[in-house]
């Protein structure tokens, strides 16, 4: 099992008067960033650093850095920056990135560049993932989202060649022309760092990532979508020819593990009320449906089982599409109780290690991820807390988990080889062979 | 008003791909090129110009019952397929009428083939950057609120659309949005190559603008006015950016005076 930490790094500012109970509206793309104060954010990106650190500390095998554009919920905007400084400052953990938003570069030489530069300094310690970005993310950089689907997958093609293929190169595309691709970097991992696709919904990119045999990670998706989600994944995998197993599966959850049941429960709900992204299911942004859901960004009837969740749907921006796909039926209302909710169906785990540990067992027998990563410390959580649930991650919920996925059965993409062989198996029969 | 004149839907396979349009009356033929949230049918504006001329009103190509070129990456290239179907029809002395970014293709066709034009009438038309203002961005907007700053107000709109638009229209600004960011996203509805190819476009020019449109700074009238040698310009007081749905009397009467012999 590969066992990953992860923080949005919301921008927190309680005196914007946009989060918590204050009352300004949080509408997506809807801020301006007049109430920006880089001294704040001077602070919090070294405390996300620091946290990542002793996240490292606590045993966790991988750091998990994303990014958004334009938005208060996410400072990741430049997130390979923040990739490069924990490539310097750990030591052991993967950097893992989910992902980049490859349409939005209209130059994705550059990414190639910088992502073998973070994977040297890192000593190979790099694991790539790449994303097609939300509305948001279009929006921002301005890339025409009818062409997202090629853009991604074009870039896609002419990263791995430019890390693989010698140079220099010609690359005629259709999005993409280079007269001379020879970067003058090359990935310290051979052929070059692994690539994880992150998603929530597109069925495009679940089959896509199979046919590639890049493991999937569903990003905070309800449990029962979510294992159809894989049981497709599953399909396109045996068209191809293979058979998937965990190290396929990645599954990113809302984990928080405190002192006391009355702590957890106070951190778990800042989780939902504080600056934590606001357009996740619960939380306390306004959606604009038109822009998440761009002219052909998504292709229709294209849409993943997680649609079947209003929830889901309406956090995503795309209640309007949901209300047709269900012939308008009506949506339920939402929960009085948005935290109590999210933690009856899982989509939030917050207790002490006592309570949090069952239910995360529950969810890696539910789903049978061979990589999750704990997604802790957002929304308005404190420095404290964050650190309160590191500590009692690195005491008790990570040994457990190692327990658990091992007597599961659970294995992560770094322990079985490119058959789908136990790496220790192997290793331990080449070790009889040489002797 | 004149009665509904009897029109038909013909469909023309070109080898980019089939044209819908909409063709009815007889005379001196008058084209018709739709806005970007495509061409809502046989309108009251089309029977005005029924009544003496040729109408046809096709559907452009990757909008409503016309095949997507996949390959077209702006307007321009819209404007050739449009020249293309103009050739296909065998049409001559044609008065080429573009509304709002139907105008903007109309304008690029016109900069590059006028052979088959005798005059041009672009109405809210986009294909210039604003030297004050800026065009409305459709991107950025519900459909709803787009197609309601289309009209000269809120009540003019709901006169038109109703309290709520059916599901069929939304359908149709839903894929015709589709179609116009494949070739309109960047620049937003203007190319800065086709300023300079006007001054050299001799085909003669009917600028009308709504007073009150919202979407296509009158500034933009302006320009094409100082840029086109023969154009004229004329404003409809109180009128939005769909002169067409909102004053289609007024516009028909303009466009079958144009260009006074």
């Amino acid at each position: 099992m590969f066992i990953g930490h992860f923080t949005e790094r919301p921008y927190q500012d309680p005196n914007s008067g946009y989060f918590g109970a204050t009352g300004r509206s949080i509408m997506d793309l809807g801020m301006s960033n007049s109430s920006y104060d880089p001294k704040l954010g001077a602070d919090l990106y070294n405390r996300y650093l620091d946290e990542r650190v002793f996240a490292e500390e606590m045993g966790f095998d991988g750091l998990m850095l994303n990014e958004h554009h334009s938005t208060p919920f996410c400072m990741g905007g430049v997130m390979n920056l923040e990739a490069a400084i924990l490539a310097r400052i750990t030591r052991r953990a993967k950097i893992v990135l989910l992902g980049n938003i490859l349409p939005i570069w209209d130059d994705p030489l550059f990414l190639a560049e910088e992502l073998a530069e973070i994977d040297m300094i890192s000593r190979g310690r790099l694991v790539t993932g790449w994303v097609r970005g939300t509305g948001r993310e279009s929006v921002a950089h301005n890339a025409v989202p009818p062409y997202n689907w090629e853009r991604f997958q074009e870039a896609h093609d002419f990263i791995v060649k430019a890390w693989t293929k010698p140079g220099p190169f010609r690359w005629e595309g259709e999005h993409y022309h280079y007269r001379y691709v020879n970067p003058w970097s090359r990935p310290y991992q051979d052929p070059h760092p692994p690539i994880w696709i992150p998603g929530v919904m597109s069925r495009n990119t679940v089959a896509w990532a199979a046919k590639h045999r890049y493991p999937y990670v569903m990003l905070a998706t309800e449990l029962q979508p979510t294992v159809e989600s894989f049981q497709y994944y599953d399909e396109v995998a045996e068209q191809e020819g293979f058979q998937a197993g965990t190290e396929h599966r990645g599954y990113l959850f809302k984990v928080h593990v405190d002192e006391t049941e009355e702590l957890a429960e106070e951190a778990g709900r800042k989780f939902v009320m504080g600056p934590s992204n606001p357009f996740l299911e619960g939380n306390q942004g306004i959606v604009r449906p038109f822009i998440q859901n761009l002219p052909g960004l998504t292709q229709r009837n294209n849409l993943l089982p997680t649609m079947k969740s209003f929830a889901a749907a309406a956090s995503r921006g795309r209640a309007g599409q949901h209300i047709k796909e269900q012939k308008k039926e009506a949506p339920p209302p939402p929960p009085k109780d948005v935290y109590k909710d999210q933690s009856d169906k899982l989509s939030i785990i917050s207790g002490t290690p006592d309570t949090v540990i069952p239910k995360v067992r529950h969810v890696l027998e539910t789903i049978r991820p061979g990589t999750i990563f704990f997604w802790d410390g957002d929304g308005a959580m404190s420095h404290d807390d964050q650190m309160r649930s590191l500590r009692l991650m690195g005491s008790d919920v990570i040994p457990a988990v190692r327990e658990m996925s091992d007597e599961l059965g659970l294995k992560g993409p770094f322990e079985v080889d490119s058959d789908g062989e136990d790496t220790a198996q192997s290793s331990a029969k080449e070790g009889e062979g040489a002797q | 008003m004149p009665e509904t004149t009897a029109y038909e839907e013909r469909e023309i396979a070109l080898a980019t791909g089939k044209i819908k349009l909409l063709a009815g009356g007889t005379g001196t033929p008058v084209v018709i090129l739709h806005h970007s949230w495509g061409s809502p049918g046989w309108l009251p504006f089309h029977d005005e110009l029924a009544s003496g001329h040729q109408v046809v009103v096709p559907d452009m190509p990757g909008w409503g019952g016309s095949e997507r070129p996949v390959w077209a990456r702006e307007p321009r290239d819209i404007a050739i397929i449009i020249g293309h179907l103009l050739g296909a029809l065998e049409l001559e002395a044609v008065t080429l009428v573009g509304l709002g970014f139907g105008g903007y293709v109309a304008a690029e066709l016109a900069t590059m083939n006028p052979s088959r034009l005798n005059a041009l009438v672009l109405v809210g038309a986009a294909g210039l950057q604003p030297e004050e203002g800026e065009i409305l961005d459709q991107m950025m907007l519900s459909h709803r609120k787009y197609i309601e700053d289309s009209f000269r107000d809120a009540d003019s709109y709901t006169n038109y659309i109703g309290e709520e638009p059916p599901e069929d229209v939304r359908d149709l600004w839903d894929l015709s949005r589709e179609m116009t960011a494949r070739v309109a996203w960047k620049p937003y509805m203007f190319n800065r190559r086709l300023a300079p190819l006007l001054g050299d476009m001799r085909v003669p020019t009917l600028l009308v603008w709504g007073e009150k449109d919202k979407v296509v700074p009158l500034a933009c009238a302006k320009q094409f006015e100082a840029a086109i040698p023969n154009a004229t310009l004329t404003v409809l007081d109180g009128a939005g950016h769909v002169v067409e749905l909102e004053e289609p009397q007024q516009l028909a009467s303009l466009i079958a005076d144009f260009p006074r012999s």
